[in-house]
């Protein structure tokens, strides 16, 4: 009887480790809840909205940015306005699309039809695309979000919006709740959006982590710190380590916010 | 006999409640959300191939919270947990024993020797008893999922419908067969006997296999579902079901996981026989066997990181979603706890062998050595053990300079754990090839080449293990990163192969030192094993709880939504809760069956309590 109490003291206290340190040695995530289900009135947006919807579902419910961004597991999408023409004259362009939109629609839902080069399944030798069917898989986009999202890469991919607000065509759509206001005004307004003065002194605030901007525009002009946003890992200031700043404004910065940024950052001197 | 009146009264009660969901019941019995379906005709009583084929599917349900049954105090989702971990630890147990208790056996017929043949019984002895816990639990499982999920339940059951009596057949066939291999075991002894006895160890292997791959296919299923299309509308047929994308690679993990892990529960039934030894000659058996136990345990915990990484590999392919789900976010940190307890299992397999030096006369020439491969089990623990991105305050981030430590911040990277994990492979083989040594003098001449060569291979490898993951690592681009995984790999494993084919023939024909005495093991040394059997056990339901969890709120991914109110993902501090739980309650009954085993061979002498009990045996 001795041993068993004894294993299973044993045992309890090599548990209780165990349990002690998934509880208490590292920090309690809580992952987040299944996406709420909300209906989805797009009656009154203009187009800006409706590009700004778009966008947040590209980054939110769509996933997209899971993939399509800079670690490279899929193609970055920030020319796929110009890059999309060249797609459908190429010889191993399997679909039927024959305008961007069309081609966008059908990359979103038929994503085997054409496959860039080196981003294909392994072993399929570029004939088949790792990406899943938006509409059925668990991202589960209708219609109207479809449109949505095809309205944003054309506004962000640098080409003219062509699609048209349509309306929802279900029920139960899974949406944010409130889609973003149409592009700041101010660059103060920027650098708060994107909370630059977390890691940097700038505008009135006080981050130590990035470079001083206080002054920066005595010392680089508006192509250097165009990079710096959109490529942080380009020129590493000395001083200060790679990795740091994140590479995703190339990404969320409409064209406007960026140039009015720079714009602002280089005038203070 | 009571244990097999026990299991065939299990195996009739699974039986019975396996039954309503049977292809020839679906006809009258299925419930009102399938009504409608073609399942409904008579022609599909008996379940064909040809008749799955035709048969139209009905849609994935679309539930709400209250299509879930709720039982006042009972938490739905932790009572399906708690039971299916159970009934997993049990079912993987009794799986793995007959494998390994099949080739014991195998060399005792080679070998002529008779106590690899009682181990063999021995280690059955410990599994039949849990064997009927096995058949108990997969029962409480169905009437939970029935009783508590029962859309979900009847989704599957409606898929997997052909397959299902095929299950039910072959859990007779095993427990049959099972029976037979155990109660004949000294019947069937010598010549012709032994080879049919043997034959029927590689069935009953064959149908537990069998068994689990059919019942993996459910879950991966649920993970990867196959020939459903978006709305969850099958058009398959049963095969189809059956061989989704990630079977394979799920098959391939739990058979080598169950090797290891039944290894392990044998190691702490001959730790737990040996503390309560009452001689010395129980002590040396005991130790002998939790010694194979432990080598076991050992030999299929080495390949099981490349089984676990060929799982993610196709994880990865089958959905990147998933897969990034499962090595990012809040999923990354359960990793920093996988280390700890892969650290705790390698380090106390150690420990175990440089305790087990002590049965030999020889080990003095190799015990010097040990604390260098400490050293090194230590820091390459330590590697793994570094996390990648932490989460911090603002004050943190600011005092640490960024998201990552200057120097400490490397060895966070999947490289750095590369290279820590193969070194942590190759210094156990060293571990081992020690103890293998400690008793033995080679004859051969070309002993002093052998070992030169030895050295030469193990520090090239060691070097091209470390560069090639220094080099991909930190001087290549992103896409490189773990490209050097597969040749640290195959590096480690021709390091040991080679290792192992020089060794056997450096070693034939060699001296003993001095018979080894078993049984010189320090009873703290027993501790390790049953820490490795703990470790393995909490490992398996954590890792459990990742696999399923990476489907976040979906039944069945991308095609049947879980709308229950536990549909979220619980966090790593909760599931390690019901881990915990779930281990107690199966240590509790492993000890238990140890326990059972051992009054089984005790015998009580009543005197003069039987009436004429002399006269009776006459």
């Amino acid at each position: 009887m001795i041993n068993i109490i004894k294993v299973f003291t044993f045992s309890l206290v090599v548990i209780g480790g165990f349990w002690g340190f998934s509880n208490f040695g590292i920090p309690q995530i809580k992952p987040a809840l299944p996406p709420v289900e909300e209906k989805l009135d797009v009656d009154t947006m203009n187009m800006d909205e409706f590009i700004a919807l778009g966008s947040k579902l590209y980054k939110e419910k769509g996933n997209c940015t899971l993939c399509h961004n800079a670690m490279g597991r899929a193609p970055m999408l920030d020319r796929i306005g110009t890059v999309s023409i060249d797609r459908l004259k190429d010889p191993r362009y399997k679909g039927t699309a024959t305008t961007i939109e069309e081609y966008l629609y059908e990359s979103m839902t038929q994503p085997s039809a054409f496959v860039v080069s080196g981003y294909g399944k392994s072993g399929s030798n570029d004939t088949e695309s790792p990406m899943p069917d938006v509409t059925g898989s668990g991202i589960g986009l209708n219609e109207t979000e479809l449109v949505a999202v095809i309205a944003y890469l054309q506004d962000s991919g640098g080409t003219e919006v062509t699609v048209s607000i349509t309306k929802i065509d279900s029920q139960n759509a899974e949406v944010p709740a409130a889609a973003e206001a149409v592009s700041l005004r101010t660059a103060e307004e920027v650098i708060a959006k994107y909370t630059c003065g977390a890691c940097h002194a700038v505008a009135g605030q006080t981050g130590e982590i990035g470079p001083n901007l206080t002054k920066i525009g005595k010392t680089r002009n508006k192509e250097y710190l165009r990079q710096a946003i959109l490529d942080p890992e380009a020129i590493i200031a000395s001083g200060f380590t790679s990795g740091m700043m994140p590479n995703i404004y190339g990404e969320q910065m409409k064209a406007q916010e960026l140039e009015l940024l720079v714009d602002y950052l280089a005038s203070l001197k | 006999m009571k244990k097999v009146f026990g299991a065939l009264l299990s195996t009739v009660l699974v039986m019975l409640m396996l039954a309503p969901f049977m292809p020839a019941a679906n006809a009258s019995e299925r419930p009102a959300p399938f009504a409608s379906t073609a399942v409904s005709d008579a022609a599909t009583e008996v379940a064909t191939v040809s008749d799955i084929k035709t048969t139209t599917y009905p849609p994935a349900p679309k539930l709400s919270a209250a299509d879930y049954p709720r039982i006042k105090g009972v938490n739905s989702r932790v009572a399906v947990w708690l039971v299916a971990q159970l009934h997993l630890w049990f079912g993987a147990f009794v799986l793995a024993v007959p494998m390994f208790v099949f080739i014991i056996e195998a060399i005792g017929m080679a070998t002529r020797e008779e106590r690899y043949d009682s181990m063999a019984f021995e280690f059955m002895k410990v599994s039949i008893i849990a064997y009927s816990l096995t058949a108990l639990l997969g029962g409480l499982l169905t009437f939970a999922l029935v009783l508590l999920y029962p859309d979900l339940f009847n989704y599957l059951a409606t898929i997997f419908k052909g397959s299902m009596f095929v299950y039910a057949l072959l859990f007779f066939a095993e427990s049959a067969i099972l029976y037979i291999y155990y109660y004949g075991w000294h019947w069937l002894q010598g010549g012709n006997k032994k080879w049919v006895h043997l034959t029927l160890g590689l069935l009953l292997n064959a149908v537990g296999c069998l068994l689990m791959f059919l019942a993996n296919a459910w879950t991966t299923f649920m993970m990867s579902p196959a020939a459903v299309d978006v709305a969850g509308v099958f058009n398959g047929d049963t095969w189809g079901a059956i061989h989704n994308f990630l079977w394979n690679p799920m098959n391939v993990h739990r058979v080598v996981a169950n090797m290891a892990f039944g290894g392990s529960i044998i190691g702490a039934y001959a730790a737990f026989k040996f503390l309560g030894a009452r001689n010395n000659g129980e002590r040396a058996h005991y130790d002998w066997i939790g010694y194979n136990a432990n080598f076991i345990a050992i030999t299929a915990l080495l390949p099981l990181p490349f089984a676990g990484y060929y799982l993610t590999v196709e994880l990865y392919a089958y959905s990147q979603q998933m897969g990034i789900t499962l090595m990012g976010g809040v999923f990354a940190w359960i990793f920093i706890i996988q280390a700890v307890l892969i650290g705790a299992l390698f380090l106390s397999a150690n420990y175990y062998l440089w305790c087990g030096m002590g049965r030999s006369e020889g080990a003095y020439r190799y015990n010097s050595k040990i604390k260098y491969i400490a050293i090194v089990l230590i820091a390459a623990f330590m590697v793994w053990f570094t996390p990648h991105t932490l989460v911090l305050t603002n004050a943190e981030l600011k005092s640490l300079g960024g998201p990552y430590h200057e120097y400490l911040g490397v060895l966070g990277i999947m490289p750095a754990k590369n290279i820590a994990v193969n070194f942590l492979i190759i210094f156990t083989y060293i571990s081992f090839l020690f103890y293998r040594r400690a008793n033995k003098i080679p004859t051969v001449a070309w002993a002093t080449t052998g070992n030169a060569v030895q050295i030469a291979l193990f520090t090239a490898g060691l070097i091209n293990i470390m560069m090639l993951g220094i080099y991909y690592g930190y001087f290549t681009n992103t896409a490189y990163k773990v490209a050097s995984s597969i040749p640290q790999v195959l590096t480690t494993l021709i390091i040991i192969i080679s290792s192992a084919v020089i060794e056997a023939l450096m070693y034939k024909g060699s001296k003993e030192v001095a018979p080894l005495h078993w049984g010189r093991m320090s009873n703290r040394s027993q501790y390790a094993l049953f820490l490795l059997a703990i470790a393995f056990t909490w490992l398996m339901g954590l890792m459990g709880y990742v696999r399923s969890s990476i489907r976040q709120h979906w039944h069945v991914s991308n095609v049947f939504r879980d709308n229950s109110p536990d549909a979220y993902t619980p966090d790593l501090g909760y599931a390690a809760s019901i881990v915990s739980m779930g281990t107690i309650l199966f240590m509790v009954m492993v000890i238990f069956i140890f326990w059972l085993s051992a009054i089984n061979s005790r015998r009580t002498v009543a005197k003069g309590y039987w009436k004429n009990s002399h006269d009776q045996h006459h």
